[in-house]
């Protein structure tokens, strides 16, 4: 198609019109920069999007009234607060942090400072692995496996709770946190470990008063992005957690956090311009906004807190 | 003097003394810092026993509750209100009409736009802009696609609740990821190779053409099929977007109705009898499976890629 140029009937190299190639030469890179302002004008339609229709949901529902209403009956009830799906989602971000934080941690750590070759080559395709199962797959593994196996022990827990999506929510983002805080880790110098070394300390001294704290911005940055993946989940807390929406600090019954609400109400039949659909757009602004304001943080502190090391 | 300050260090981690005073006191305890170093090591070792029981836990769950209902003709009938009737034909070809317009949608945006960033953006403010755009979508959560989709797809650009609606939101979902792999994979390629195809004259794109993109692309081809696999496992966008989750005929278009594997499963594992959510499983069996081949695929690509490096 574009050949540096074409072999004439004599062999001759024939090159192309120097103004031919000049002209597609800008061609081609105004097709490509369009490829790049794709990606732009996907923020610009989010953000018109869930403001556009939000705007008309809140001339219907003031956002005082959302921000800090505690009932959220939307599809019955036509009272839109919007706490019981923060308390939803903060819960099973909590407790899914729980699970998630120091499990990571500790597998960075014993995978940076610990393992030999043949452990990591086995251990870093599983975490990989985990990563990629869908999450579809965790939402059942947490119906089928892990409720059941709750119940069992304690038999007060519901059938929904969200004891059981934390937990898959928290094995869910483990592989984030350990490869993210393990990149940080590894990228603390040697030198500094042969220091501390050298001056009498334990290996479990160096990685802990040594090698975590000089990583420590890589660190709680990836905390923090695992966070808010533990924020946007969705099916798997859906299936797990169910649709109660309420304020509560039981995590053993049913909840409901923004993420389950938007899919719930997708299912049902709230046809285009009702505050119901409407509803959908509010909170997943809200949404947007919450990741996007954690997001910016992790950015923040893997800048400021970053110990720099020739 | 330096054999002070290096006591007073030791002191300081291990008993807590300090100064010249505690030169005398200096208690190393080796053993129970030892011991303790131990224990630490089998904590960490633990969690790493955690995450890798996690794995194969779920994965002997899925495979003991579904195996069974793996057979020719679970994978060639429509869902049924039986589950002993019920099987994934639908989906599995929504699926894959799924695939296939994801790649045609995403692989040129995606690698134009790593192109782009790589060869031809100037450095200045837009540029930053732009990359930072891409590094905050990738963390956008995959359900506010849904909405996107919903939003501009289905009743803007009224293309209803197609294969094709869903396969442009997924398209924009795993962009962000493909061009940063894409981005990855152009700038390992040595500069050198670019010097030498202008010094025989050749232009720009001719450069990027015949001598950048050949060397680069296993290494997209790679993460290309990575994040393609990413979206044959999402569910939420595509719920948002409107698969339908009961459809007992072939798409046949792009702008047919459709359901996918992630959504039948959703819709199964809902049900409250037992027996569908063996069938659920059946279907997620599938699904990794499918999954494993695209990793495996991707995997080797990377391989040969090092070897050749």
């Amino acid at each position: 198609m574009s050949g540096p140029g074409r072999q004439g009937r004599e062999g001759v190299l024939q090159l192309d019109r120097p103004s031919t190639r000049v002209w597609r030469e800008r061609v081609v890179e105004g097709l490509l920069f369009l490829c790049g302002v794709i990606s732009i004008l996907t923020t610009v339609g989010i953000v018109v999007v869930l403001v556009g229709e939000s705007v008309a949901f809140f001339r219907e529902v003031p956002a005082l009234e959302f921000l800090t209403g505690t009932e959220w009956e939307p599809l019955i009830g036509n009272s839109y607060g919007v706490l019981p799906l923060v308390n939803g989602t903060m819960m099973i971000a909590v407790l899914s942090s729980v699970v998630a934080l120091p499990v990571g941690l500790a597998t960075a750590i014993y995978l940076s400072e610990y393992a030999s070759d043949r452990v990591r080559d086995v251990v870093k395709p599983a975490l990989e692995v985990l990563a990629g199962i869908p999450t579809v797959v965790y939402g059942y593994f947490a119906l089928t496996f892990i409720t059941p196996l709750l119940r069992d022990v304690f038999p007060g827990i519901g059938v929904f709770n969200a004891v059981s999506a934390s937990i898959v929510v928290g094995i869910m983002i483990v592989p984030m946190v350990s490869s993210l805080s393990e990149d940080a880790i590894s990228a603390v110098p040697r030198s500094l470990r042969q220091a501390a070394y050298g001056v009498g300390a334990t290996k479990f001294e160096v990685s802990t008063r040594v090698v975590v704290p000089a990583a420590f911005s890589g660190v709680v940055s990836s905390f923090i992005l695992a966070v808010s993946r533990a924020i946007g989940e969705t099916v798997a807390v859906y299936l797990a957690a169910g649709v109660t929406a309420r304020v509560t600090a039981d995590p053993t019954q049913s909840i409901q956090t923004i993420t389950s609400y938007i899919v719930q109400a997708s299912l049902g039949d709230a046809s285009h311009g009702t505050t119901a659909y409407q509803s959908i757009f509010a909170v997943g602004l809200l949404l947007f906004v919450i990741t996007l304001g954690i997001n910016l943080l992790s950015d923040v502190v893997r800048q400021r807190f970053r110990e720099v090391y020739e | 003097m330096s054999s002070t300050a290096v006591a007073g260090e030791t002191g300081a981690m291990g008993s807590g003394g300090g100064g010249l005073e505690a030169q005398e006191d200096f208690e190393p305890r080796r053993e129970a810092r030892r011991r303790l170093g131990t224990a630490f090591k089998w904590l960490c070792f633990s969690a790493v026993v955690f995450g890798i029981v996690a794995l194969v836990v779920l994965l002997a769950d899925v495979f003991i509750d579904g195996y069974r209902w793996v057979d020719w003709s679970f994978l060639t009938s429509y869902p049924s209100r039986f589950p002993e009737q019920a099987g994934i034909r639908a989906a599995l070809l929504g699926t894959l009409w799924m695939m296939g317009l994801v790649a045609l949608i995403s692989f040129p945006l995606g690698v134009g736009a790593a192109i782009y960033l790589e060869e031809y953006a100037p450095s200045n403010w837009f540029t930053r802009t732009l990359q930072m755009n891409i590094s905050n979508l990738a963390a956008v959560p995959s359900v506010v696609y849904g909405i996107l989709g919903l939003a501009v797809f289905v009743r803007f650009m009224a293309l209803g609740q197609s294969v094709l609606a869903g396969a442009l939101t997924l398209s924009l979902l795993i962009l962000p990821v493909t061009i940063i792999a894409a981005q990855e994979a152009i700038r390992a390629v040595p500069g050198s190779l670019r010097q030498a195809s202008y010094g025989i004259g050749a232009t720009k794109w001719q450069t990027i053409r015949h001598q950048v993109l050949p060397v680069a692309l296993p290494g997209i081809l790679t993460g290309t099929i990575l994040s393609l696999s990413r979206a044959i496992g999402e569910t939420a966008p595509v719920l948002l977007v409107g698969a339908v989750t009961f459809i007992a005929f072939d798409p046949e278009g792009p702008l047919d109705q459709f359901t996918v594997l992630p959504i039948q499963i959703f819709n199964w594992a809902a049900r409250p009898e037992e027996q569908f959510h063996a069938v659920a499983a059946g279907a997620i069996l599938v699904l990794l499976v499918i999954l494993l081949a695209m990793n495996a695929t991707a995997i080797y690509l990377r391989n040969r890629y090092r070897q050749e490096l």
